[in-house]
């Protein structure tokens, strides 16, 4: 039985706890607002850059000399996987989540023969990833807590994919991301950045896409779209991320609010219970001193 | 019938209305896109996107690059980086411009695509410090 003092102690640290708890709340639903509307400002250019790179794609692909970013070179031996997480915890399951579907796809992967290799962007992915297969790590890349996300960020890890590819170190890369689906659901995304998947929406994009003039000409624009592709769809995943790590971090933080003050009111009772104990015995003793008498 | 123009660049949407005309700075001239313009997809330098609204021209834009796509009705135009003109800051050009040398003295000279690249970038921050002032 606890005395009373360390009830005491007990119920002033779960509630400064939960001071903190509220305040990160509040810290991350202002933040949330800003990542979320940054995400969804970046949305139409990468919608449309989608559009047109695949009325653009359905003109060139399958003809021989193919950009390789497009096409690939037909072979899947070497995967890269680029995984996206947040720098910081206390998000709930938000950084795992990503660990575990990235380490479900390794598993699948190694368990095919192929070979492996992981660009952790985020520090969290990184240790997590590190710890398991610290052998396929290639790299890692942090936003280095800096506010905001700029294009410039995105370009440079694209640059690198993009090096990397032409060094021939891997001939399959996927991205692997939360996509912000609500302020308490993200959902872990897995999206194949290189070689391009063929688009979805076949049927109606062929027909004008053959009527297309290019200026200077078809190759040129392709190998600046490819690229700028690239850093777009990592951007966007990076945003993606962002806004979804501040919803994450925002619910985690509420339930650890709701959940301090349960405990505070558990402690509170326990603290009158054992008070009223104290002084019920207190008054037996004098009761049955005083009859003894 | 007027035409659709979007400009869009990676950080937001900075323009979709409806214009009588737009000049684009394509990599191998400027280009009007008017109504019923022959479908077109084409590379942009940095320059200065015009928008002309009953014959006057209106609202202006610097793109450092990009692409745009032209069909009968719209004009879409996706920028690596878009300013109004009235808000580029001459410290900011400054500052890309010289970022742009740099690259253009360091750059692989044997190498057409690294070279033509540096090209573009210098060519489009000295279009920018021009604009800015």
């Amino acid at each position: 039985m606890p005395s009373l003092k360390d009830l005491r102690g007990r119920i002033n640290s779960v509630k400064s706890t939960r001071k903190i708890t509220s305040a990160m709340k509040m810290v991350a639903a202002s933040k949330l607002r800003r990542a979320q509307a940054q995400a969804e400002a970046a949305r139409p250019y990468a919608e449309r850059m989608e559009a047109m790179l695949s009325r653009l794609a359905a003109n060139v692909a399958g003809r021989p000399g193919a950009p390789r970013l497009l096409a690939g070179d037909g072979a899947d031996r070497v995967h890269l996987i680029v995984a996206i997480t947040g720098d910081r915890g206390l998000a709930g399951a938000f950084n795992s989540s990503i660990g575990r579907q990235t380490r479900n796809l390794v598993r699948r992967l190694l368990a095919e023969g192929k070979t492996v290799k992981i660009l952790a962007v985020g520090r969290k992915g990184r240790d997590y990833l590190r710890r398991d297969f610290y052998d396929a790590m290639a790299g890692d890349m942090m936003f280095g807590g800096r506010r905001t996300i700029e294009f410039a960020q995105a370009q440079e890890i694209a640059e690198r994919v993009s090096a990397m590819f032409d060094r021939r170190e891997f001939d399959v890369a996927t991205l692997i991301y939360n996509r912000f689906h609500s302020v308490i659901s993200q959902i872990p995304t897995e999206r194949q950045l290189i070689p391009l998947p063929p688009p979805a929406t076949e049927g109606e994009g062929k027909g004008p896409g053959a009527m297309y003039e290019f200026e200077p000409d078809e190759e040129t624009i392709l190998n600046r779209l490819l690229p700028q592709n690239l850093a777009v769809q990592i951007y966007r995943a990076m945003l993606e991320t962002n806004a979804g790590f501040y919803g994450a971090q925002m619910t985690a933080m509420d339930n650890a609010t709701r959940n301090a003050g349960d405990m505070i009111k558990k402690l509170t009772l326990n603290y009158n219970r054992t008070r009223q104990a104290n002084i019920t015995k207190e008054l037996i003793e004098i009761i049955s001193g005083a009859e003894a008498v | 019938m007027p035409v659709t123009l979007e400009i869009v660049s990676p950080a937001k949407l900075l323009l979709s209305r409806e214009v009588d005309m737009v000049v684009v700075p394509s990599a191998e001239g400027d280009l009007a896109a008017q109504e019923n313009h022959a479908p077109m997809i084409v590379l942009l330098r940095g320059g200065v996107i015009t928008v002309y609204d009953g014959g006057k021209a209106g609202d202006q834009f610097f793109v450092a690059g990009g692409f745009a796509e032209i069909t009968g009705d719209r004009c879409t135009v996706l920028a690596d980086q878009a300013v109004p003109v009235a808000e580029l800051s001459r410290d900011a050009a400054r500052a890309r411009l010289d970022d742009a040398e740099k690259g253009w003295e360091n750059a692989d000279k044997q190498d057409i695509a690294v070279r033509d690249a540096a090209l573009d970038r210098l060519l489009s921050a000295r279009e920018e410090v021009r604009l800015a002032g």
